[in-house]
């Protein structure tokens, strides 16, 4: 039966933190109450990628996109929009600042947008497979099945020249190919879903809002190479995402189209879920397959790859969830199609989760060969409050930064790796002039120092040295000879380390030295940290020409380090200050500054 | 040790669990999920249940953040210190909290109403800086929001 409407609201993580399972319960709820149950179809979808606006509901036909809704304003959706006919306007994204927007294609945020890989996510309800399936899902295996050998498959992988894409970028097709070359009775095949990157989401958003694709793209390769189990190796921290797989997972099975004797063809495959336990280290192939098998998670040196000895020994194909999840619509439109999407190096689309200081953070799917100015200022909107760009960082812990110099590259494998930075699995974090860069490499450090396994010299006392040299830079303490020597220790972790973590775990370091010298030095030989950041090198001061001697920030001062005469100026004791920053926040007349 | 340390539907699962390869993480994630933590008695446990020495599991469970080796607090709270979170003062909310509860990272009130951790990425960076009490997701925190936010936890 057809619906008047269908109203679609966003299940991913970040909308159902604004209690979009609310709106969803309150949607049915109404229209039940309001007699036009039998007219409306609430359906709970994944990610629309404007996390920005969140939460997002959408009404079809009319497309109407309503953005930052509340569970209150689901009365009126069922009342104005389902029962009247009439659009609620401000409720529709961009009413405030120009006419409402006629197509959602039209916003900025999306103009510039191709969804493959996010098909599906914002489209369907993830717990449903009858929706997977009337989006042409389960296509792909069936065709995989019935009309093409094992060579057909990965030679169309080769066609369409698809590169994993959960950092390195090597091509899928090869691995595949390794592997079902490779000798064994049993082999196996490995979703890599532990998505440690801190500030990345693409896989998650992948896994809530279409986990289907996943699902059968796995079961293509297993038919490829001649494998019949498969395992999802997922963060624990991500028990939407594991929900969502199990649901799936079941109705796959009650399907056939997972289980003995798929779709009558004779082919028995089946998927498990193995969870992870919070290792950055474990998204390395070595490492997550130790994981899989119940050991600490240390990544083993290479050869021999995973393809000829992985999980237990057996060769095993690992690809990450956003490598996987294109598969499906390879195998449908074909390699051809695929190849004509992006630039000579690289094919296809990349997914970002674009944050920071950003106005539209969120999650983006580009064409290779986009630009980082097109991604950060078309898409992102910008700079958040107005405030300068300062740099972008692709790559997480592994990556570097991108200046304005650099803006206009074209986004792909290479000329993200001659710039200095790397695709990595997709975090993008645009930084502005607040934040001081010798902090953020900092940052970075201290994450993979934190997740250094411990296994090899290079990275265990390397990552500590190195983020000592750091901090003594952050302190004020550091002199020129620190930087040579924090050099030489990237050097040598990078040539030493035995796997990727170490290898690459200096790269922040470098690229912001490489970037920003004058930043480094003003806090080597000025001893000042110019974005105010490094409390330890800054100090805080009153205008006396501006201070009107109010005493609002002597009395918020945790301390009592600020002192002067009611309606005098004040005069802060920099030997008791402790930086805090309170009475620059409370101060109405500006007259506080940091230097 | 006594069988009533497990719950009936955590010795099922282990008993499921017990023959096939790789068990072990599985098995310490039900364990948390029921006991919160992973006590040493919890351990002992899984050792005898599954015959996997008890170094090999202490090895484990220290190995990977996610498993902890203290009781939380009745109430958990997860500070957000992602790259995200880090940039727009995740730092901030927790010296707050240092502030209002006294808490310190990994930390419990004496009361043993709150703990505190600083996790990496809660996954919804369009709302930065988070933070989560006992699974509720605050977003856009400001310093002067925190104490309203544990108030609702009194």
């Amino acid at each position: 039966m057809a619906f008047k409407n269908y109203i679609l609201v966003c299940g991913g993580t970040a909308c159902e933190s604004s209690k979009s399972d609310q709106i969803y319960k309150n949607l049915i709820e109404e229209a039940k109450n309001q007699g036009v149950a039998d007219q409306v179809q609430v359906v709970k979808t994944g990610c629309f990628g404007f996390c920005e606006q969140g939460p997002i509901v959408k009404v079809l036909p009319e497309d109407s996109f309503y953005v930052q809704v509340k569970p209150e304003d689901a009365k009126e959706i069922i009342s104005e929009h389902v029962i009247k006919g009439r659009e609620i306007t401000r409720l529709q994204y961009g009413h405030h600042v120009r006419k409402a927007y006629e197509e959602v294609e039209d916003i900025q945020f999306y103009k510039k947008q191709k969804r493959v890989v996010l098909r599906n996510c914002g489209k369907i309800d993830p717990e449903n497979i009858d929706e997977y399936i009337a989006c042409d899902g389960y296509k792909a295996l069936e065709k995989a099945l019935f009309e093409m050998s094992e060579d057909d498959i990965i030679n169309e992988l080769k066609i369409a020249g698809l590169r994993g894409r959960g950092g390195a970028g090597f091509p899928t097709w090869m691995k595949w190919n390794f592997t079902k070359q490779a000798e064994g009775d049993v082999k196996y095949v490995v979703c890599n879903a532990d998505e440690g990157d801190p500030g990345a989401y693409m896989d998650r958003s992948t896994l809530e809002g279409d986990p289907h694709s996943v699902l059968e793209a796995m079961t293509i390769c297993g038919k490829a190479i001649g494998a019949h189990q498969g395992f999802i190796y997922i963060r624990a921290e991500y028990p939407l995402a594991i929900h969502r797989l199990e649901v799936a997972m079941k109705q796959a099975r009650e399907y056939g189209l997972l289980g003995k004797d798929i779709l009558g063809s004779g082919f028995d495959y089946d998927i498990e879920i193995r969870l992870g336990a919070g290792a950055f280290v474990c998204g390395e192939e070595t490492a997550l397959l130790q994981s899989i098998e119940g050991h600490r998670g240390m990544p083993q040196p290479r050869p021999p790859f995973p393809a000829v000895k992985g999980l237990w020994g057996k060769p095993t194909v690992i690809n990450n969830v956003e490598t996987w999840a294109n598969i499906p619509a390879i195998i449908v439109n074909g390699g051809a199609w695929f190849a004509s999407i992006g630039t000579e190096d690289s094919h296809g689309t990349k997914v970002f989760a674009l944050t920071g200081k950003i106005c539209n953070s969120g999650l983006v799917e580009v064409p290779m060969g986009t630009t980082l100015r097109e991604i950060v200022f078309d898409i992102g909107g910008g700079i958040a409050n107005g405030k300068k760009f300062k740099a972008v960082q692709t790559g997480g812990p592994s990556g570097g930064v991108i200046t304005e110099e650099n803006l206009d590259t074209p986004i792909d494998f290479g000329s993200l790796m001659k710039i200095g930075s790397m695709m990595g699995s997709g975090g993008m974090i645009v930084m502005d002039e607040d934040d001081c860069i010798v902090d953020v490499a900092k940052f970075y450090l201290d994450f993979t120092v934190d997740e250094s396994c411990g296994k090899c010299a290079p990275c265990r006392i390397g990552g500590k040295t190195l983020n000592a040299l750091l901090g003594k830079i952050t302190e004020g303490k550091a002199s020129d000879e620190d930087v040579a020597q924090m050099r030489q220790i990237a050097l040598a972790m990078q040539k030493g380390s035995l796997c990727a973590l170490g290898q690459t775990a200096p790269n922040p370091v470098l690229s912001t030295l490489k970037y920003f010298p004058e930043e480094y030095e003003a806090h080597i030989r000025d001893k000042k940290c110019p974005s105010g950041k490094c409390k330890r090198l800054i100090s805080y001061s009153i205008d006396p020409t501006k201070c009107i001697g109010c005493t609002a920030c002597a009395r918020k001062c945790p301390v009592g380090a600020i002192s002067g005469e009611l309606k005098k100026p004040h005069s802060i004791n920099t030997q008791v200050c402790i930086k805090c920053g309170v009475c620059k926040e409370t101060c109405k007349f500006s007259a506080i500054s940091v230097k | 040790m006594s069988q009533n340390l497990f719950s009936e539907e955590l010795n099922a699962f282990v008993d499921e669990w017990k023959d096939k390869p790789g068990n072990l993480i599985m098995v310490l994630h039900r364990v948390q999920q029921e006991i919160g933590y992973i006590s040493r008695e919890a351990a002992d446990e899984v050792s005898k249940r599954l015959g996997i020495p008890l170094a090999k599991i202490w090895g484990v469970v220290t190995f990977y953040h996610f498993f902890k080796l203290n009781k939380p607090g009745k109430y958990n709270i997860q500070v957000c210190l992602g790259t995200a979170c880090y940039l727009k003062g995740g730092d901030i909310i927790i010296e707050e909290l240092e502030k209002q509860k006294g808490l310190t990272v990994g930390g419990l009130t004496e009361d043993g109403k709150f703990s505190l951790e600083a996790v990496r990425c809660v996954g919804c960076c369009g709302l930065a800086p988070v933070m989560t009490i006992a699974g509720e997701v605050f977003g856009k925190v400001t310093k002067d929001q925190v104490a309203g936010v544990l108030d609702k936890f009194a």
